[in-house]
């Protein structure tokens, strides 16, 4: 079989192992928190991060400060697995095909899907750091008297309150990335082979 | 009178040599010193300390956990004597737990604390100490630092030759210090001579769960039984345990029970009375004891009355015990880490008498007797003797060992360490107490594998030592760093109540093991409440049943009408949390009782009869957050006829 060939089929059945590990995580650190409170996103729902616990408890910090419950279930969560897993399917596929051109449309539908996703996370963040409940006990204003939002970073670290907040991609995402490098790779090698 | 030129002889030597290190300490060294000190016992703000040193609370009845090198107290353990911080003995979950065949009893005098051992090396699952007043022996877990289990020994009284555990922990053992009639009955005192006896007692130890059981009794002489330790490695099969008032004296024995010239070590051999059990050898007699489980499924203890026990009687049973010849009302009796050494600390004699195990035995075997007592042979005192350290200071107490063939020797009267070497039994070193040190402890000294960095000396005395606080003042202990040839003081700290004796252990083994929480889920407390939803009040008669729930910052429900004067109202209050170090408390307003400390997941009771009708508040005691001083409810009391309906709500709900 053929070096291309064999990248894009390893690549996209890599997409599979994000029915085990978490694509995003996001972790809060404060000094009364010396092991920081995790959560771990998966495509099909929330996760402890670092502790048991730790979804329970960071929405019982959340009550504080008005936020809703975090979500035990969202569309996301069924549509996800679904789209990863026509994605690898369809990755397997396109690699039996041996076809170049099918592996790079393979990557921009998959980049455009990663885009959308990220994007739907965004919402999500924007959603949770601003639908507070007007009776929430803290309610704190910015400096132009705004009410505070608690909007974690889509990428990166910033301070909420008393907590140092990071969010990063997780082991899932960099699984998932080197799938697509390797899809990528295989563009390449199978543009060199034919 | 010979004896007391001796004693004169000691006095000025320990007075010369007491001299010798104030000098010492006196020069300009001393800074230097002092300076060292300090860094060997500074443990950095977040850092941990090495060791864990349990210490007895003697007259406190609690066991307390500190932090060695730095002598931080980290927690005080209510074994015996109830504690209102910790509703022990106050909640309806625990109040088993101080149950006897006396009755429930609020108080007891806890004395020797000893760590489970695996292959004579410390484990570190439980700790076992014993009351001394009302005999009883606690099981304290090392997952939750909390008291799991308290057995009451029969036909003993003083259980102070206990309560230390065997190179497996098979069993854990308790000697009686007064000899008294078993079973009890109406007699004169002055009978006491022949017709008191005390018990030994072993109980064993459930491998898996610690669940403890009094498996047999060895009946003996009506001498006091003082201290004892177990055989180990060669030895393991034996228990040594020391006796004084072989004179049998039952008024002034300060005096009467000081005339023997030696009295007994006695070594009983536990394996031996296993076979006699097994051939059936022993007498089921009557008792009545209290056995007190706490369990961590339901978070509640219960109490069991046993009704029999079996004895054996060591004056018929040939082979079960011999007496060692000991000078001078022998109090510690302590084995070397290879099991071969058992040291006599005749507590008025001025030497320390060393008896050899492999000798015994040979003694044992050529029948080398001196005569008997009841029937138990004695031993002739020089078939037993390895050794006599000579001279090495006053009114010699207890011993331990540092695993490189150096043993530790307390002096309560010259109030000095003493360190001296096993087999040649020359003293090498000496440092002062102050005062009149009781036990020491080298965390496993009594173990195969000591590990000899520190000893801690356990003092009863401190008069100057700290600032005064009226006519009572402490109690202390003093680390000594011991890794060097000379031993150096390093730091003198206050403790709980009286520190009779302590056991320790390097935190590596038992710090990973400590529980964080009780997950909610497996709580099987039958008033559990699991959820907000599931709070209720519910009537039966003139009790009420409340079931609340807490979590960061409310108790629901925390309205509640319709209690009327003359109810019994239990509380049963579930910590809805599921995180570490999240307690929180609550105290109703009248109460007769204490508050309630409620760790995550778990579930406690209290009981309140309101006298008086009103609006009565509760509120939560623990500081748990931001909201705390918002943590708080109300009862409605209504009077004793009328309609007011129970009704309960959170916010209106």
């Amino acid at each position: 079989m053929k070096k291309s060939k064999i990248l894009m089929m390893a690549g996209s059945l890599l997409l599979l192992s994000l029915f085990a590990l978490p694509l995003w995580n996001i972790t809060l650190e404060a000094p009364q928190y010396p092991d920081p409170l995790g959560l771990n996103i998966h495509i099909d729902g929330l996760q402890d991060g670092n502790n048991e616990n730790d979804v329970r408890n960071i929405d019982l910090l959340n009550h504080y400060i008005g936020m809703e419950h975090l979500p035990k279930d969202l569309p996301e969560y069924h549509l996800f697995p679904i789209i990863v897993a026509v994605m690898a399917i369809l990755g397997l596929i396109i690699g039996f095909t041996g076809k170049p051109k099918l592996y790079l449309t393979w990557v921009i539908v998959m980049a455009i899907l990663g885009i959308a996703g990220i994007y739907d996370f965004y919402l999500w963040l924007y959603h949770y750091g601003h639908n507070l409940n007007p009776n929430a006990i803290l309610k704190f204003v910015d400096k132009n008297g705004n009410p505070m939002a608690y909007q974690p970073p889509i990428f990166g670290s910033k301070q909420l309150l008393n907590f140092r907040v990071h969010s990063f991609p997780a082991s899932g995402a960099y699984v998932m990335f080197l799938g697509i490098l390797m899809t990528i790779w295989a563009f390449i090698t199978g543009k060199k082979e034919s | 009178m010979k004896f007391y030129f001796k004693m004169l002889n000691v006095l000025v030597i320990a007075a010369f040599s007491l001299t010798l290190v104030a000098c010492n300490g006196g020069n300009s060294k001393g800074g230097a010193l002092k300076n060292s000190a300090a860094e060997k016992v500074f443990v950095a703000p977040g850092k941990y300390d090495a060791y864990y040193a349990f210490i007895s609370g003697g007259f406190s009845g609690q066991l307390s956990v500190y932090g060695l090198p730095s002598g931080r107290l980290f927690k005080v353990i209510p074994v015996f004597s109830v504690d209102a911080e910790k509703a022990w003995g106050f909640n309806e979950e625990t109040k088993p737990m101080l149950q006897t065949s006396h009755g429930f009893i609020p108080w007891d005098d806890s004395h020797h604390p000893d760590i489970s051992q695996t292959n004579g090396e410390l484990d570190g699952r439980w700790v076992f100490i014993n009351a001394n007043n009302t005999p009883r022996i606690a099981r304290i877990s090392l997952e939750t630092f909390e008291t799991e289990e308290i057995i009451e020994i029969p036909n003993s009284a003083g259980n102070h030759s206990s309560s230390f555990v065997t190179e497996n922990t098979e069993y854990v053992v308790a000697g009686t210090r007064f000899g008294v009639p078993i079973p009890q009955r109406d007699m004169s005192i002055k009978d006491y001579k022949g017709n008191f006896k005390a018990a030994l007692s072993f109980i064993k130890v459930d491998p898996k769960t610690g669940h403890m059981n009094l498996d047999f009794q060895v009946l003996m002489p009506g001498f006091d039984y003082d201290l004892s330790h177990p055989g180990r490695g060669k030895s393991h099969g034996w228990f040594f345990f020391s006796t004084y008032n072989t004179e049998e004296a039952h008024t002034l024995l300060e005096v009467n029970a000081s005339q023997n010239d030696k009295d007994y070590i006695a070594a009983v051999n536990w394996k031996k009375a296993l076979e006699f059990i097994k051939q059936g050898k022993y007498q089921t007699m009557p008792a009545r004891y209290a056995h007190n489980v706490y369990s961590d499924e339901n978070h509640t203890a219960t109490s069991t009355m046993e009704k029999s026990v079996r004895v054996l009687d060591a004056s018929k049973l040939p082979g079960l015990v011999y007496f060692m010849p000991t000078p001078k009302s022998p109090h510690g009796c302590d084995v070397d880490p290879t099991g071969e050494y058992i040291v006599g600390s005749g507590k008025l004699a001025a030497a320390l008498t060393v008896h050899s195990f492999s000798k015994m035995l040979k003694a044992i075997e050529n029948k080398e007797f001196d005569g008997e007592a009841y029937g138990i042979p004695i031993l002739k005192f020089e078939s037993t003797l390895a050794g006599t350290v000579e001279q090495p200071g006053l009114g010699p107490l207890h011993t331990e060992f540092d695993g490189k063939g150096y043993a530790y020797t307390t002096f309560f009267i010259s109030s000095e360490v003493v360190k001296w070497k096993l087999g040649t039994w020359e003293v090498v070193d000496r440092k002062p107490t102050y005062y009149s040190v009781g036990h020491l402890m080298i965390p496993g000294g009594n173990s195969r594998k000591p590990f000899g960095k520190y000893l801690v000396a356990m003092n009863k005395i401190t008069k100057d030592r700290y600032l005064p606080t009226g006519p009572e003042v402490c109690q202390s202990a003093q680390l000594y760093d011991i890794s060097g040839d000379k031993m150096e003081m390093l730091l003198d700290f206050p403790t709980v109540g009286e520190p009779h004796y302590a056991a320790g252990i390097p935190a590596e083994i038992v710090k990973k093991h400590s529980k964080k929480f009780f997950k909610l889920e497996e709580n099987k407390h039958p008033y559990a409440t699991k959820s907000e939803d599931a709070g209720k009040v519910v009537r039966k008669g003139n009790e009420v049943h409340i079931y609340m729930t807490m979590i960061r910052s409310h108790f629901s429900p925390d309205n509640i009408e319709g209690i009327k004067v003359g109810d019994k109202v239990y509380f049963h209050v579930t910590n809805l949390e599921q995180d570490y170090d999240v307690p929180h408390g609550i105290a109703m307003i009248g109460a007769r009782t204490s508050e309630l400390l409620i760790m995550p997941g778990q579930t406690e009771t209290f009981v309140w009869e309101p006298k008086q009708v009103g609006v009565w508040p509760f509120y939560c005691t623990d500081f748990c957050s931001a909201l705390h001083q918002e943590m708080q409810g109300y009862v409605r009391v209504s009077p004793r006829n009328s309609n007011v309906k129970l009704s309960w709500s959170l916010d209106g709900e």
